[in-house]
């Protein structure tokens, strides 16, 4: 059809290559998440904290990750602090990237999650002598947690896609990355790209199953 | 000793307490009555210090419960209040409810407040429920685990700000037995309550709140058989 022969064997025989490259990818997604549920957490303290400049930094985040894309994230952690004179490794300027984003829509997950826990609970924790700060961690952050658990799983498998955007500050390591040298050397474009994709689409969804039995596991309350 | 020396406090423009003045010695049991708005959930709020006032003192053992100095923290150690919503932790255990705040802030170990969880669980009737999430409890069952909570932080006087106002009737009894049993046993206890029987029976003595006024104070037998003032008398016309 159109000229075009399939040549799966030949794309196949990268299989090990692109495999090694989704552990990479893996391995930036489960780390930006990480490090972004922690920075999330703190820029939900900030907001709760009524001091205008935490709340202020914490908005600034918050709006910025969530209405620029991710590709323009992922350029000022790489390119554009360059131009600062900070050079990051591609690897990190993506991580950073991605865990900027992470974090931003995280917060504003975590922030609607709050909602829905009455503010009765942490008055409940104060009278028994908690610091504020006690009755967030152990008392609404947990709570907190459990009801962002869905969104969170969405921000990973998002997490996951977003490390294809690697390849535009130069990184060729991880799957996308991977993929777009293997094209570069052999042509079988719509091969590898189509074993890629079915990749990453294997990733994502043992993404959400495996998130489907955790969740089972935590909301038995 | 709790001692409430003219305190007062605003919500914006509207004032709810006007110069309250109010000794509660230890040992004693007094509850609080009156109209909704009267002011009477609110002075339990300001005796441990969860919402401030705007004049006058609260002290508590003698430490000034308002003084910029006082760790509330500290103090609300010895406070215990329970609210009419139960506030129960839905994410922990029966058990977990209980231990939380002996564990993480009198720094009790797992054994230590788990003991002492388990005989404040069984004094409230609830030994049999430690590993079952709050979900699981009735609203009655709940009141009672929260009740448990406080004790468990070993306070020296307990607040109940309407505990059993959230309750479906059947199982205020519950709850009010657990009261009372505490009563019995000496604690010190400011109750706030529309349970009229219940405050006639266990109180030594009664206050009548009325439009941030503690308009009345008296045994039981006297303030309920012989109101002084026509709002008082009002009142309780209207409760019964």
């Amino acid at each position: 059809m159109f000229g075009y022969t399939f040549q799966w064997k030949q794309a196949l025989s990268k299989l090990p290559q692109m495999l090694d490259g989704a552990l990479v990818t893996m391995e930036i997604a489960l780390l930006s998440m990480a490090i972004g549920i922690a920075l999330a957490v703190l820029l939900t303290l900030f907001r709760l904290s009524g001091n205008r400049v935490l709340n202020g930094f914490a908005v600034t985040w918050v709006e910025v990750a969530r209405n620029t894309p991710a590709l323009f994230q992922i350029y000022m952690a790489h390119f554009g602090v360059a131009s600062f004179g900070i050079h990051f490794s591609p690897f990190t300027s993506l991580l950073i990237g991605i865990t900027f984003n992470n974090a931003g829509y995280l917060a504003e997950n975590f922030r609607g999650a709050l909602k829905a826990i009455p503010e009765t609970q942490t008055r409940a924790g104060r009278s028994l002598g908690m610091t504020p700060l006690e009755a967030f961690g152990y008392i609404v952050m947990p709570q907190m947690l459990r009801i962002a658990f869905l969104p969170m799983t969405n921000q990973m498998v998002w997490a996951i896609l977003m490390t294809s955007l690697g390849v535009t500050v130069g990184l060729n390591i991880d799957l996308y990355g991977v993929t777009q040298d293997l094209n570069a050397l052999t042509f079988r474009t719509f091969e590898l790209f189509a074993i890629a994709g079915v990749i990453f689409y294997l990733i994502t969804k043992i993404i959400q199953l495996g998130a489907r039995l955790v969740a089972a596991r935590l909301f038995r309350y | 000793m709790i001692e409430i020396e003219n305190v007062y406090k605003s919500f914006g423009a509207l004032q709810v307490l006007k110069g309250i003045n109010l000794t509660v010695p230890n040992g004693e049991v007094l509850t609080v009555i009156g109209g909704s708005g009267s002011g009477k959930s609110t002075l339990l709020t300001c005796i441990n210090g969860l919402e401030k006032i705007d004049s006058g003192r609260i002290l508590v053992d003698g430490t000034d419960v308002h003084a910029k100095s006082t760790d509330l923290n500290k103090l609300r150690q010895k406070l215990g209040i329970v609210f009419q919503q139960f506030n129960a932790f839905p994410h922990l255990t029966v058990l977990e409810n209980v231990t939380l705040a002996p564990r993480k802030v009198l720094g009790q170990s797992k054994e230590q407040a788990r003991e002492m969880a388990v005989k404040q669980l069984s004094h409230v009737g609830l030994g049999d429920k430690l590993d079952v999430y709050p979900s699981r409890l009735s609203g009655g069952q709940q009141q009672r685990m929260a009740i448990a909570r406080a004790l468990a932080m070993s306070p020296d006087y307990m607040l109940f700000d309407e505990v059993t106002s959230a309750l479906d009737p059947q199982l205020v009894g519950e709850v009010l037995d657990t009261l009372r049993l505490l009563a019995s046993e000496g604690m010190t206890m400011i109750c706030v309550t529309h349970e009229m029987k219940f405050a006639r029976e266990v109180s030594d003595r009664v206050a009548f709140f009325d439009k941030g006024v503690m308009a009345e104070i008296a045994p039981p037998a006297q303030l309920f058989d012989a109101p002084q003032t026509e709002s008082l008398k009002t009142f309780l016309a209207a409760t019964h």
